[in-house]
C-alpha cells in the first residue's frame, strides 16, 4: 500500500470491499439473459420439412430450411397491418375514455365516500362496494345486455314528464357498452386511490387554506388535491398500464381492439404465435411510453415535498458515468493528525 | 374590535370553553395565556369561525361572527359569507401549515389572487413588500421544505399579511421552533404590533407578553381566572392557578 505524506496528515489509498454474492448473481442473471436472447433468435428446420438442394462441382447436396423459432419475419410482416393498427388505435381509444370516466367519476365516489353526509359515503362505499365485488367481464356483459333490459331510455322529470325517448340499441353500441362498463369498473378502484391521496394531506392544510378565506371547493382544486396527486399518481398509472390490457376483454362483446383483431387474423391464417408477439410488441411500446410519461409527472407533483427533486433518467445517466469515470481513478482519503 | 360574552362551547361531553368573555380594542395586543388543553386555541378557531361556538356573543368589528341576528334568532350566514368574514382575519399556526405544493411567492399571491381577486402583478408587487418586511426577499421562489422552522413561520405570518386582515390570530407561533429561531419570529410580530395591527396572540413566551402585550389574559379550563396589564397579571398573580402557572413556564 502506498502512502504518502502531505501537509498535516496521511493520505491513505481506500480499498473498497468486495461483494463477491452480488458478482456472482450478476454472472447467473447474465448467463440467463444471453440464453434467453439467444433462443429468441435462434432458427429452427421448418415444420413444414421443407429442404433446399444445390449442385456443386456435380455433387448434389441438400439440407432442411430454417426458419426464425419465433417467425420473427411474420411478425414483421404484420406489425404494420393496417387491421392491427386499427386494432391498436381502438385500444388506445377504449384506454383513454374508460379512464376519463373512472377518473372523474371515482373523483366524485372518493370526495362522498370523505363526506359528513352519511348518504353521500354510504352511496360512495355501497358503489365500491358493488363495482369491486364483480367480475369487470360480467360488468362488460350486463351493459352490452342493458339495450334488452332498458329498450328505451326516456329523459324528463322523474316519475312523471318524459321530454325524449331513446332508443338504447342504436344509442348504446358494444363500443360505447364497452367503454362504459370499464369506465365505471375503474371509478371503483380509482375512488380508493383518490380516497388514500386526499386523506393523505395534512389537515393543517385545510385550516390554513380555510383562514385565508378560501371556499370548500377552492380549497379542494389549489390545496388539497394538487397534494393527493403525489399519492394519486403512482397507483394511477397503475390503473392505466392495466386498463390498456383489461380493454381486450371488451373482444367478448364483439369490439376488436388489439387483441381481438390478432385473434381474429390468427384464427383464419393459424400465424397464432407472431400475430400474438405483434400485439405484444404493441402493447409493450405504449406501457413504455406511459410508464416514462408517469415517471415526469410524478417528478411535477412530487415538487414541494423534497428538499432535492429526484433525477431525470437522463440526469442519472450522466451521472452514473460520472461514477464509473470515479471508479478508475484511484481515490484516497486524508487522515489528519 | 373584539367581544366575547360569555362563549361556551363543547366537544360531547367535554365543555372547552366555559362562558368565556373578553374585550380587545383596536391596535391592540392581547396575549392569551393558560396551561395545555385549556381552550386557548379553541377560542382562537371560534374567533375566525374555524370552530362553531355553542353559546355566548362572539363580535368582530361589531359583527356577529358566523351568525345573523334577525329578531331574537341568529341565523347561521351562509359559506360565502363566512369565508369573507374569515378573509379579515389572518390567523398563524403553531405548525406553520405552508401549502407545500407551492413556493414561497406563490403562497403568499394566492390568497389575494383567489379570495380577494386581486391581478397577479399586484399581488406579487404586494408579496414582495412583505418577504422584505419578514426579511425573505431571497426566499421567493423556495419550497417550504426548504426553509428552516423560522422562516417558514415569517413566510406563514406575510401569508396572512397580503389579505391586509384587520385582526391577527397568533396559536403559538413559536411552540414549533427551535429556541435559536424564537427571536426572528417575535421580532416580526414585535414589527407588527407597533405598526398598529389588532393581535391576539397566544404564547408561552412571558418576555413577549410582558414587552408588546396590552393586555393578558390567562385561561384555565375554559374560563378567564385573570386579566388586566402584563405587569399586573404576570408580576402580582393573584389566583393560586396562576402563580403555579407562572411558575412553571418562567
Ligand atoms: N376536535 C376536537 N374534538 C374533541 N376534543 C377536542 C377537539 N379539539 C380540542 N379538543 C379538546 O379541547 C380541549 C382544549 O383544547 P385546545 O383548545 O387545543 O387547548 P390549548 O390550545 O389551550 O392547549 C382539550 O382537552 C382538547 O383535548
Ligand atoms: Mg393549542
Amino acid at each position: 500500500m502506498s502512502s504518502t505524506e502531505s501537509e498535516g496528515g496521511t493520505s491513505l489509498q481506500v480499498v473498497p470491499l468486495k461483494h463477491w454474492g452480488r458478482q456472482i448473481g450478476a454472472v447467473v442473471v447474465l448467463v440467463l439473459v444471453a440464453m434467453v436472447v439467444h433462443t429468441l433468435l435462434s432458427k429452427i428446420p421448418a415444420p413444414s420439412g421443407a429442404v433446399v438442394c444445390h449442385t456443386l462441382n456435380g455433387v448434389k447436396t441438400c439440407h432442411p430450411v430454417v426458419v426464425w423459432r419465433f417467425s420473427w419475419n411474420t411478425v414483421g410482416e404484420y406489425l404494420f397491418n393496417p387491421l392491427v393498427l386499427g386494432g391498436l388505435w381502438l385500444t388506445l381509444q377504449i384506454t383513454f375514455w374508460a379512464m376519463l370516466i373512472g377518473i372523474t367519476l371515482g373523483l366524485v365516489v372518493a370526495i362522498m365516500r370523505l363526506s359528513h353526509n352519511r348518504l353521500l359515503s354510504g352511496i360512495a362505499w355501497f358503489y365500491t362496494w358493488f363495482f369491486r365485488g364483480t367480475p369487470v367481464y360480467i360488468q362488460i356483459l350486463f351493459w352490452f345486455a342493458i339495450s334488452t333490459i332498458y329498450p328505451q331510455l326516456t329523459i324528463g322529470i322523474p316519475f312523471s314528464v318524459a321530454f325524449v325517448h331513446l332508443n338504447s340499441v342504436t344509442l348504446f353500441t358494444p363500443l360505447l357498452a364497452g367503454i362504459t362498463a370499464l369506465g365505471t369498473n375503474e371509478a371503483a378502484y380509482f375512488s380508493e386511490i383518490a380516497r388514500a391521496g386526499l386523506i393523505s394531506v395534512d389537515e393543517g392544510q385545510i385550516e390554513a387554506a380555510t383562514s385565508i378565506g378560501m371556499t370548500t371547493s377552492q380549497t379542494m382544486r389549489m390545496v388539497i388535491l394538487p397534494q393527493a396527486m403525489r399519492v394519486i399518481i403512482p397507483p394511477t398509472g397503475n390503473e392505466i398500464i392495466s386498463m390498456l390490457k383489461t380493454t381486450s376483454l371488451v373482444a367478448a362483446i364483439g369490439v376488436l381492439e388489439l387483441t381481438g383483431i390478432v385473434s381474429e387474423i390468427s384464427a383464419a391464417n393459424f400465424k397464432t404465435v407472431p400475430l400474438l408477439l405483434v400485439a405484444c410488441l404493441w402493447y409493450l411500446l405504449c406501457t413504455t411510453i406511459l410508464s416514462i410519461g408517469q415517471f415526469y409527472v410524478e417528478r411535477y407533483f412530487a415538487r414541494g415535498s423534497l428538499r432535492n427533486q429526484p433525477m431525470t433518467p437522463i440526469q442519472r445517466l450522466r451521472h452514473d458515468l460520472r461514477g464509473i469515470k470515479g471508479k478508475f481513478r484511484t481515490r484516497r482519503v486524508v487522515i489528519h493528525s | 374590535m373584539v367581544a366575547a360574552r360569555g362563549v361556551t362551547k363543547s366537544y360531547g361531553a367535554l365543555q372547552v370553553l366555559k362562558g368565556l368573555s373578553l374585550n380587545v380594542e383596536r391596535g391592540e395586543v392581547s396575549c392569551l395565556i393558560g396551561p395545555s388543553g385549556s381552550g386557548k386555541s379553541t377560542f382562537l378557531r371560534c374567533i375566525n369561525h374555524l370552530e362553531k361556538h355553542d353559546a355566548g356573543e362572539l363580535l368582530v368589528e361589531g359583527e356577529l361572527v358566523g351568525y345573523e341576528q334577525r329578531g331574537d334568532k341568529l341565523y347561521e350566514r351562509s359559506a360565502k359569507q363566512i369565508c369573507g368574514q374569515r378573509a379579515n382575519i389572518g390567523m398563524v399556526f403553531q405548525r406553520f401549515n405552508l401549502f407545500q405544493h407551492l413556493t414561497v411567492m406563490e403562497n403568499i399571491t394566492i390568497g389575494q389572487i383567489k379570495v380577494k381577486g386581486v391581478d397577479e402583478d399586484t399581488a406579487r408587487q404586494r408579496a414582495r413588500e412583505l418577504l422584505l418586511r419578514v426579511g425573505l426577499e431571497a426566499k421567493e421562489k423556495a419550497y417550504p421544505v426548504q426553509l428552516s422552522g423560522g422562516q417558514q413561520q415569517r413566510v406563514a405570518i406575510a401569508r396572512a399579511l397580503a389579505m391586509e386582515p384587520k385582526l391577527m390570530l397568533f396559536d403559538e407561533p413559536t411552540s414549533a421552533l427551535d429556541p435559536e429561531l424564537v427571536g426572528e419570529v417575535l421580532d416580526v410580530m414585535r414589527d407588527l404590533a407597533s405598526s398598529g395591527m389588532t393581535m391576539i396572540v397566544v404564547t408561552h413566551e412571558m418576555g413577549f407578553a410582558k414587552e408588546v402585550a396590552n393586555s393578558v389574559y390567562f385561561l384555565d379550563q375554559g374560563v378567564i381566572e385573570e386579566s388586566g396589564a402584563p405587569g399586573d397579571v404576570l408580576e402580582n398573580p393573584r389566583t393560586e392557578r396562576l402563580r403555579g402557572f407562572l411558575s412553571k413556564v418562567l
